[in-house]
């Protein structure tokens, strides 16, 4: 099983050595050395790194139905954004008294709404397994619901992609409006604790870590195997040559169907999992923007090679931490030059780079 | 003309399109697909014109006809990719296949070859047979599909009739374009089915090449049906029984390659007046 599953994918067994050094390290080195020490992280970089590891998690997402299926996803981070709302109303629930009006019932921004009680799609929400369910739930039946219409009306390519992108823009503008009871524009935030624990406090900081680490290493295996079957054939077949496969009597809409509700699975875990790390979610997350700059990290990174779209992610996060800090106007204009100069001159990506580079070694 | 019923048994389970007993196809009349009065519209173009043609279990069919003839759009009424505007279109005396998708229809028995070779160019030939092997095609059985023993012999008998033996790690894509040919001829036989539609097996080979595919498709025929529709008339010659000419949509004539050559129709309409 090993052997199928890495004899091809050197490059993938360093990114997921890397990616589990990450996971463990951080934690470890932290517990060992005192705060004053070099290399003590600061909960500045545990943040970061585990903001990080969710953008990888859900640039895999992505590449999963693009770069196998060949579905593009431009609404991507609508599910992202979906799991991370469901988490974001657990962790309002959280706070009870502690927040500005000291309500016992609702949030803030109900009491400043003059609501006098809680919508009913609030109820749940106080227990974490109902949160965590919702996690997966929503962004699964969403992919469901949109994926059965249009994969079964056969709306492909360009027509397909542009639905999605105008799916996202419409939540956005949904999820902007106070009478929804999302907390319209200031979104989910001031958060207190998590389980009980105090989310600032740095073990519950080194334990996301730790959790998203395990988590991205987790989807990426199972997602190997996936590709690796032959479901996984039959969909890379499809992304090839749709109607032939249809010809052979797989029903190509159920495939498509099951691998894009996984897929908004995957991104809805990646949702949860970031906004305690980054302790808010807003509208903002649903913006179009956002869900091209997912399908920038996968083709920057390579499509149809899994660790490609860890890479991308990664990469193009870190740039962007890097370039906002010094010069934030010009990272639009890096960000565009990139893509650009990878589509031009890497169609593969830098998976596709280096996949060339070892086939030359060979 | 041979006397059928259109008209389905008072059975439910015919009335949706399934078969008597699950996967038996009723040819006890003889011919194995029905074409009636099959008429299909693009824009004001009748592609075709209240078409009819029956197809005899077992036998091997050459379709021939210039360019325009409905050669294409009747494979593709018969598959499910086009829906006439009317007529009636059954496979056995039982299946309606106007009211089956494309999955359905060839996973009843009727398989198709493209005129296009479209093999799925990332995949090994090996893989490129696994893929359309019959077997259960739904989403979680293809998930957690191993093949046995069994399915492994076959894909490698298949291998064998169609000469890839050797190639069977290679990527599909790197085959020449004759070896793409067979490996589909390969593909539609993984299926197993009573129906194979051909078009255009031999376009773009070598004389050997299409030697070798004659040979291929006379020794399939018996255990299934067989329909060609090729341009080349030696090779048509060469393995037909009988030959059916299209023209502007409808049957213009039928019989062997030499009645079919000396009608006085078929050579106006080939060389015009």
């Amino acid at each position: 099983m090993k052997s199928l599953l890495f004899s091809h994918d050197k490059t993938g067994v360093v990114v997921l050595a890397l990616i589990a050094g990450v996971t463990l390290i951080v934690p470890l080195f932290n517990l060992i050395f005192p705060v004053d020490s070099p290399l003590h992280f600061s909960a500045y970089t545990v943040s970061l790194l585990g903001k990080y590891l969710t953008f990888a998690l859900v640039g895999l997402s992505l590449d999963l139905v693009w770069g196998y299926c060949g579905i593009l996803v431009l609404g991507q981070g609508a599910f992202f954004a979906l799991g991370g709302y469901a988490m974001g109303m657990y962790l309002m629930r959280q706070i009870g008294t502690r927040g500005v009006y000291a309500d016992p019932l609702l949030p803030d921004f109900m009491v400043f709404l003059n609501w006098k009680e809680l919508p009913w799609y609030w109820f749940g929400f106080d227990h974490f397994w109902f949160a965590m369910l919702m996690v997966m739930l929503v962004p699964g039946l969403l992919a469901f619901v949109f994926g059965w219409l249009a994969f079964r009306s056969r709306v492909t390519g360009v027509y397909l992609s542009i639905i999605t992108q105008a799916l996202t823009y419409a939540l956005m503008l949904a999820f902007f409006r106070n009478e929804m009871g999302f907390g319209g524009n200031n979104g989910l935030t001031d958060f207190k604790d998590i389980l009980g624990f105090n989310i600032q406090s740095e073990a519950v900081r080194l334990t996301l870590l730790f959790l998203s680490g395990s988590i991205l290493i987790a989807a990426f295996l199972f997602s190997r195997w996936l590709v690796n079957t032959k479901l996984g054939r039959v969909v890379t077949a499809i992304r090839d040559q749709e109607s032939r496969v249809r010809f052979l009597g797989y029903r190509v809409e159920m495939f498509k169907l099951w691998l894009f509700v996984f897929s908004a699975m995957l991104a809805g875990i990646a949702g949860a999992l970031y906004v305690p790390q980054v302790g808010i979610i807003n509208p903002s997350e649903f913006s179009p923007l956002n869900s091209l700059e997912i399908v920038v990290w996968v083709a920057m990174g390579g499509r149809g090679s899994l660790y490609g779209a860890i890479i991308g992610a990664v990469l193009v996060n870190f740039s962007k931490t890097v370039l906002t800090g010094l010069m934030p106007e010009i990272w639009l204009f890096s960000l565009g030059a990139a893509f650009i100069l990878v589509t031009v001159l890497l169609p593969d990506g830098i998976a596709g780079l280096l996949r060339k580079r070892r086939e030359a070694e060979a | 003309m041979i006397d059928i019923t259109l008209e389905p048994a008072n059975d439910e389970s015919v009335k949706v399109g399934r078969p008597f007993h699950e996967g038996e196809i009723d040819t006890t009349h003889g011919p194995i697909l029905y074409l009636e009065d099959v008429s299909v519209s693009f824009d004001g173009f009748r592609a075709l014109n209240k078409l009819s043609l029956y197809i005899d279990d077992g036998e091997l069919r050459c379709l021939i006809g210039p360019n325009g003839a409905g050669k294409t759009t009747l494979m593709d009424v018969i598959t499910g990719k086009t829906r006439p505007d009317t007529g009636a279109v059954f496979f056995g005396q039982t299946i309606d296949l106007l009211k089956m998708d494309e999955a359905s229809i060839a996973e009843a028995g009727i398989c198709r070859k493209f005129q296009k070779p479209s093999v799925f160019e990332q995949l090994s030939v090996f893989e490129n047979l696994e893929l359309a092997l019959k077997a259960n095609k739904k989403v979680w059985s293809t998930l957690l599909y191993r093949l046995n023993s069994e399915e492994l012999d076959k894909i490698d008998h298949v291998l064998k009739t169609i000469g890839l033996s050797e190639l069977n790690r290679q990527r599909a894509g790197a085959l020449s374009h004759g070896q793409k040919q067979w490996l589909e001829i390969g593909m539609l036989l993984m299926q197993e089915p009573k129906v194979m539609l051909v078009d255009e097996p031999v376009a773009g080979m070598t004389h050997q090449e299409i030697d070798r595919t004659a040979e291929l498709l006379s020794s399939l025929k018996g255990e299934r049906s067989i329909v060609v529709v090729e341009h080349d008339m030696e090779f048509v010659r060469s393995i037909a029984n009988k030959v059916t000419v299209l023209h502007e949509g409808s049957v213009l004539t039928e019989g062997t390659m030499d009645e079919v050559q000396n009608d006085p129709r078929v050579i106006q309409v080939y060389l015009g007046e």
